[in-house]
């Protein structure tokens, strides 16, 4: 079994998902090189061939540049499998690539079984194994789902590789996250309105309740999507991620982008009116019950106390 | 100005799942269906930029059985001028390069100077049916867009990335962008669109006519995730509940000492 993982670059820094890939090769006994847009100070540490694009001149979202350089190293390294991680960069090139290499695309892989690629639906609540028809196939690896490597000591062989595929698109820069106000990362007990909360006016409910808690309130992306609560109190991979005493997440489903910014809590909390909520998956407790009536009842006896 | 917007059905997510092994997907009995999450910002921002550019002419496109035609109908009275169902009844089966491949056969010929999709659908989550129509039409295309303006031509937009920063992008059009929530506010159909969508045009066309391209990869086996257990479901009255929870917490957290 031959690999082509794809390692990413963002802001002049190698991210850490590389290390996820060498772990899910290394789980599979693999054969690896590695792919990236980056530069060579700042190198993904194993033993394999590195092929290495400069970023000054290709940018770190290029997509049609990069898909260019990625069929090079594909057409050396003939692998049985590409693989990338499900992020911004890996979702977006990925089917690109496969296109072009007349590949099948598995998304969002969360394990290996049977001969097949285990992979979510319909918001974590039901599991498909998919399987690939075709020669090579490329893969996306849900972030988390497979533990990361250590880090080996080689450095890895360089391979340069360039082209002059012209852009499609032009990247013109980063614009960073809203900045300021509360700082959730620094709170004991979150308690964090989804959009089970119905309306905004529901905000004050659960407001009321990390007051009770002496914590902070947060958010699931619907509730500040819409604008009942502000961006920085926003928990999940693109907001916050958390690590309170103490997390209740009332109205949310579980999602794993959401899950992602709260998994780590200390302890969970979870009320929701549907008793197969993914959340459940992942809660210390869940309280199955309409949180309009129940969290107002719990603060005040938690005032009382 | 035209423009496509492709736009899927699902059941609402909330839903009690209940599986159907010899279709290898979820039995679809039973249950309520909405637009996918990710195609509403679609078909609003296909809207704002007709809205924009003063003309336009908007073509919603959605692949599946008839009961799609409901919701294509939410479409239509958000405001997109015409509706085409790819009538199939085995859409759910198709993979995305199946999916992606029928849209372009039917956009290919018909000059649309931007698509729309969501940047994925809520139950399959593969997020490929948008890159792979581009490059079927050798557009470019800029994934999970957050923000979008257009002037003379061009587009400027902003892709989300982890933690919430933007990767702000230019493109000339024709180009095709894939939606991520949040995109902007979509608005409730109105009663008297609504009423004015009935009289839009719903075309069908057998999917027979578009699809040249086989799926290159396939479903083997449909099931529930594990429960993992260790977590406790307390179920009941209110007070008692809360009741519950307090000596819970008072037990394993120092969040009540
Ligand atoms: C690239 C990407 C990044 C994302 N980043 C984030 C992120 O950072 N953070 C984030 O949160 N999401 C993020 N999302 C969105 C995520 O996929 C989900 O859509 C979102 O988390 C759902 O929020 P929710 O659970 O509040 O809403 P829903 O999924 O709609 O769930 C609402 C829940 O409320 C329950 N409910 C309804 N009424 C009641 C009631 N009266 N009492 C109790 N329970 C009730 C329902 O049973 C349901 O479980 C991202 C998605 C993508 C694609």
């Amino acid at each position: 079994m031959k690999m082509l993982l794809v390692a990413e670059y963002r802001d002049g820094k190698l991210l850490g998902s590389i290390n996820e890939l060498l772990g899910f090769a290394a789980g599979m006994a693999a054969e690896v090189a590695v792919f990236l847009v980056g530069k060579d100070d700042t190198l993904p540490k194993f033993a394999g061939r590195l092929y290495l694009a400069e970023v000054e001149k290709h940018l770190e979202y290029n997509p049609d540049g990069h898909k260019a350089l990625l069929l090079q190293a594909v057409e050396k390294e003939e692998p049985d499998l590409i693989v990338f991680s499900h992020s911004s960069y890996g979702w977006d090139l990925a089917p690109r690539l496969a296109f072009a290499l007349g590949a099948s695309q598995i998304s969002e892989v969360v394990a290996v079984e049977g001969g097949g690629f285990i992979v979510p639906a319909c918001n974590a609540k039901l599991r498909r194994q998919v399987k690939s028809l075709t020669k090579g196939t490329v893969l996306t690896l849900q972030v988390g789902a497979f533990p990361a490597a250590d880090n080996s000591d080689t450095p890895p062989t360089v391979v340069p590789i360039d082209t002059d595929a012209a852009p499609l698109v032009r990247f013109q820069g980063y614009e960073a996250a809203a900045e300021g106000g509360v700082d959730l990362t620094k709170a004991g007990v979150i308690v964090s309105a989804g959009r089970g909360i119905g309306k905004p006016e529901n905000v004050a409910i659960i407001a009321a309740l990390a007051a009770a808690l002496g914590g902070e309130y947060g958010a699931s992306r619907p509730v500040v999507d819409a604008q009942w609560v502000e961006h920085n109190r926003q928990v999940g991979t693109t907001g916050q991620s958390v690590t309170p005493k103490l997390y209740v997440a009332c109205g949310i489903s579980g999602a794993i982008q959401h899950l992602a910014g709260m998994k780590k809590s200390e302890f969970i909390v979870a009320v929701n009116t549907d008793r197969d909520a993914p959340i459940g998956e992942i809660a210390d407790v869940l309280v199955v019950a309409d949180l309009k009536q129940f969290i107002p009842a719990l603060t005040e006896k938690i005032r009382s106390l | 100005m035209k423009i496509l917007v492709c736009m899927k059905q699902v059941p609402d997510m909330e839903s009690k799942f209940k599986l159907s092994p010899g279709a290898l997907w979820y039995d679809t009995a039973d249950l309520a269906w909405r637009m996918n999450e990710y195609d509403e910002y679609a078909v609003e921002q296909a809207v704002r930029l007709k809205e924009q550019v003063g003309s336009g002419d908007i073509t919603v496109l959605s692949i599946g059985p008839d009961r799609i035609k409901e919701t294509m109908k939410k479409a239509l009275a958000m405001g997109c001028d015409r509706g085409v169902q790819v009538a199939d009844d085995a859409a759910m089966a198709k993979d995305p390069l199946a999916i992606a491949g029928i849209i372009a056969e039917y956009a290919r010929s018909r000059d649309f100077s931007c698509i729309f999709t969501g940047m994925q659908s809520q139950d399959r989550g593969s997020g490929q049916v948008g890159p792979l129509l581009a490059e079927m039409l050798g557009l470019p295309c800029v994934t999970t867009i957050v923000d979008f303006a257009y002037n003379a031509g061009e587009y400027l937009v902003k892709r989300e990335l982890e933690g919430g920063v933007r990767a702000i992008v230019k493109v000339k059009g024709p180009a095709v962008f894939t939606c991520q929530l949040g995109l902007n506010t979509p608005r409730y159909p109105t009663l008297p669109n609504i009423m004015k969508a009935k009289k839009k045009e719903l075309l069908t066309v057998p999917v027979a006519e578009l699809q040249k391209l086989a799926g290159q990869q396939e479903t083997t086996r449909i099931f529930f995730p594990e429960k993992k257990g260790g977590g406790l479901v307390l179920e009941g009255e209110i007070g008692a509940l809360a009741d519950q929870l307090i000596a819970i917490l008072k037990d394993k957290t120092s969040v009540l000492a």
